[in-house]
């Protein structure tokens, strides 16, 4: 039988609560997911009745509320505040995406639970282990590749042809789109998800790259790309409204090309 | 005191930081064939360079004629005589090979029917010597740095450099006067580290940070500049902060000058476009120093918009929304996030915000550190190197030109990388680290890491924030510096009392909030402390009680040293270099700055 229960040093204890201070105004409760690897303890959620009045309007803001006001000790990352630079990407009410450019009152429910991205380890609290996720991108040789002899001046490319990576360039490795495939979760180690992928092809789709075929071949494998089943989640969560799974499909529709 | 074990690491070449100029210094440095490493807090597409929008200025002539004396002058000019006129050379004149650089890197630039890089106006870029607005800003939609931030990580993939990610520098590794590495703490698993290098540049960005609003991250602290003064270094021009024109009301997040650009305007509670008045020939394309004072002036005579009255409108509401789309799809989708705007229908409330650091540590066009030694004031600080926002070269003197900023990136980023080919040869031995080179390191983190007095540090932070914004704002007079100066050293004060709750090792974000706060503040005090000893206005230090340029007395830069111990500052300076590089071009000398 498959053993759906937790390994035992992953069970998540119940943590401590903090009450809203004595008389605030609009409060709201958060449950957050806490793991301090210096401990030796299990994971825990903490909740924290934050009194979103005293706050900005983002989940960023009332984490930065919590850890300003409540618990110094509450961790994770962020930096932009403004959606460009990825760093503060987590699961809040089930769901991937950026804390700094996601209301907290368009977190549905009383209770809004927020947990690390799913199915990466877990390094403290919400910051969880990327480093799988960055080796994949790297090996998609994210540069471009020429061999004709460099211009004086600029390679040209026609507005048309740059058009082809509006989509694809925005992409901010925040790697909520990986971290929400089941696909992924299953296959980590060989299949190299949504967000190399998508960069993946825009270097095969930027017109100044001379490599399409090798990318392509690097590509034809029955885990490295083929482990996407369109399941979508992907495109559902970017924060960005960028679609992977659109890209994953071009790609396999220029390898069927290739063949026929 | 706990007992700490360094882990030791031996380079050539010890890059602080993966923004543009660190990257782009690291990526040489390893090109040249020295064993480089590249330390940084934050994984490389992160750092602050990613939030660029506008654009990267090269006189490249993509959309009419220029020349890069064009750009000198206006560099100059936008600078308020304050810049290094050898290194606004250096830099005009590198610009358009950096640019072509970035593009063979694949940089997703916008591009004109031709295919050739698309170019935009932007404020104090000027044709023929001032005449008129000139499209001189390369741009990629309004995500830039975005798109050269990544490229130049997917570069330096390619290349040869160890990046030492989620490493939080803690202090450099001085042996009498000389640089000899750096310490960091590993955020993952709490180890200690010593980067023993021939040569550290440094390249840790600006410090907006030490303000309430600010454009800046939260990752804007300005280690290296924290570093530099506890190594004893001054920094320079540090009383210059931009206020960028058109930050978000409320937020502060960033609206690109670019929208003004291409075609946006202000106005006040009148529906007026008092630009005009302000700036008659360049109008809402003034550099930003003037488009923030004429803002607060509006607002200050009642004419401010909302239900407060305080603050303006960026309207681009006239625009058509296919360029919007195809120009400014992020500041667009910034807008409504932050604002509840549709820009294509409704203007975008907008407020000057604390955007750039002018100052920083002073360089020569080598990014080679100087200091003042007896009468020299070029003195070469051996083994160190800064670039970027945290350096001052000084190409941006009193006022940075939008998209002179990226550029300045990029080709110091460069020269940096030429001078260590130049200098170090990859391999030679190095000295033996002693102990004492780093015991101070080690018993200041232990202390902040083990500090259990009576204020938090998010609550010590605030204080600071709170004072530089209100005694050290667009408009500055006396009284307020003093009071500033006085809030500062009382915020200084209780560096002792700091409280911080988490004793981990494992990413102790509270402690390393506690150290970054520890970099700020030293660098906000010598900023308020220099903004106070400035009798003048110049650039962005516009002084109220002193309201003219004082060109006999103040055309000459601030050093100001910080003394960790006793929280003394002391102030010194540099002549400004009015001479230029080469003798290709004469220099240009001072005169009325008008627009």
């Amino acid at each position: 039988m498959v053993e759906f229960r937790l390994p035992r040093n992953s069970r998540i204890t119940g943590g401590k609560h903090f009450p809203a201070p004595a008389g605030a105004g609009k409060v709201k409760t958060f449950k957050v997911y806490r793991y301090d690897p210096d401990s030796g303890q299990n994971p825990r959620w903490d909740t924290y009745d934050v009194d979103t009045s005293q706050c900005g309007p983002m989940v960023l803001d009332v984490l930065i509320h919590i850890k300003n006001t409540m618990d110094p000790t509450l961790t994770f990352r962020r930096s932009c505040r403004e959606g460009i630079c990825g760093s503060c990407a987590m699961n809040i009410a089930g769901r991937n995406t950026l804390a700094c450019i996601h209301g907290h009152d368009e977190c549905p429910g009383d209770k809004v639970a927020i947990s690390p991205l799913p199915h990466m380890p877990v390094v403290k609290d919400l910051v969880p282990d990327l480093t799988l996720f960055y080796a994949q991108y790297a090996s998609v040789e994210p540069w471009l590749h020429t061999e004709t002899p460099e211009p004086q001046k600029e390679w040209r490319q026609s507005p048309e042809d740059r058009e082809k990576l509006d989509g694809l360039y925005e992409c901010i490795l925040c790697a909520c789109c990986s971290t929400s495939c089941p696909s992924y979760w299953w296959n980590q180690e060989k299949y190299l998800g949504p967000a190399a992928l998508l960069h993946a092809y825009r270097w095969i789709i930027d017109s100044r790259d001379e490599a399409t075929g090798e990318r392509l071949d690097d590509l034809e494998d029955p885990f490295k790309l083929y482990r996407c089943h369109t399941i979508m989640n992907c495109a559902q969560v970017c924060p960005k409204g960028l679609n992977p799974a659109k890209a994953i499909a071009e790609v396999k529709k220029m390898l069927a090309d290739r063949v026929v | 005191m706990a007992a700490y074990e360094f882990i030791d690491h031996k380079f050539d070449v010890v890059v602080v930081g993966a923004g543009g100029s660190g990257l782009r210094a690291a990526l040489g440095c390893a090109q040249a064939g020295l064993k480089t490493a590249c330390v940084t807090k934050v994984f490389p597409t992160r750092s602050h360079t990613v939030a660029a929008q506008g654009g990267i200025s090269a006189s490249l002539g993509n959309m009419g004629e220029d020349d890069w004396r064009w750009h000198m002058y206006d560099t100059v000019k936008g600078s308020d005589w304050l810049g290094d006129q050898d290194a606004i050379e250096y830099l005009c004149r590198n610009a358009p090979a950096a640019v072509y650089e970035l593009e063979h890197w694949g940089v997703p630039f916008s591009r004109t029917a031709e295919g050739k890089i698309y170019q935009r106006a932007f404020g104090g870029m000027t044709k023929n010597y001032g005449e008129a607005p000139i499209q001189r800003t390369c741009a990629a939609a309004d995500r830039t740095g975005h798109a050269m931030l990544h490229t130049m990580y997917g570069q330096s993939l390619a290349h040869d450099t160890e990046f030492f990610i989620e490493y939080f520098a803690l202090d450099l590794i001085m042996d009498e006067g000389v640089c000899r590495g750096v310490t960091a703490w590993k955020l993952d698993d709490g180890t200690l580290h010593r980067f023993q290098a021939q040569l550290v540049i440094l390249a840790t960005g600006g410090y907006g940070r030490a303000y309430f609003s600010a454009t800046s991250a939260h990752t804007c602290t300005g280690d290296g500049g924290g570093m530099a003064l506890r190594a004893g270094l001054p920094l320079q021009d540090m009383e210059f902060v931009q206020f960028h024109p058109t930050g978000i009301y409320g937020s502060g997040c960033l609206i690109t000058e670019g929208a003004r650009g291409e075609g946006g305007y202000l106005t006040n509670s009148e529906g007026e476009r008092f630009m005009e008045r302000y700036a008659p020939t360049v109008k809402d394309l003034a550099p930003r120093d003037m488009v923030s004072r004429a803002m607060t002036m509006e607002i200050r005579e009642g004419r401010g918009v909302g239900p407060k009255k305080d603050h303006i409108f960026l309207h681009l509401d006239h625009l058509d929304p296919k360029i919007l789309a195809e120009r400014l799809p992020g500041i667009s989708e910034s807008a409504k996030i932050f604002a509840g705007v549709d820009v294509t229908k409704e203007p975008i409330p907008v407020l000057p915000t604390v955007h750039y650091n002018m100052g920083g540590i002073p360089t020569n066009f080598y990014s080679e550190v100087v200091t003042k030694a007896g009468k020299n004031p070029d003195q070469v600080v051996p083994g160190l190197m800064a670039v970027g926002e945290a350096a001052c070269v000084s190409v941006h003197g009193a006022n940075r030109l939008g998209s002179n900023s990226l550029i300045d990136l990029v080709v110091f980023g460069r020269s940096a990388a030429l001078r260590a080919a130049d200098t170090i040869k990859a391999g030679a031995t190095q000295p033996e680290l002693k102990p004492a080179m780093t015991d101070g390191h080690l018993a200041r983190f232990d202390r902040f890491r083990n500090a259990d007095g009576g204020t938090t540090t998010a609550a010590l932070r605030l204080e600071m924030q709170m004072a530089m914004q209100e005694d050290a704002a667009v408009y500055r007079t006396s009284d307020a510096l003093k009071s500033g100066v006085a809030r500062m050293n009382a915020v200084n004060a209780k560096r002792p009392d700091l409280k911080v709750s988490d004793r981990s090792l494992v990413w102790n974000s509270d402690l390393m909030e506690t150290l970054e706060l520890d970099n700020l503040i030293g660098q906000a005090l010598v900023t308020v402390t220099g903004a106070e000893n400035r009798k003048e206005s110049r650039g962005a230090h516009a002084h109220e009680d002193f309201p003219d340029r004082d060109d006999k007395t103040w055309m000459k830069h601030t050093l100001a040293w910080f003394d960790d111990a006793t929280g003394k500052v002391k102030i010194d300076f540099r002549p400004v270099h009015d001479f230029t590089m080469t003798n290709e071009i004469a220099p240009f000398p001072p005169k009325a700055r008008v627009y």
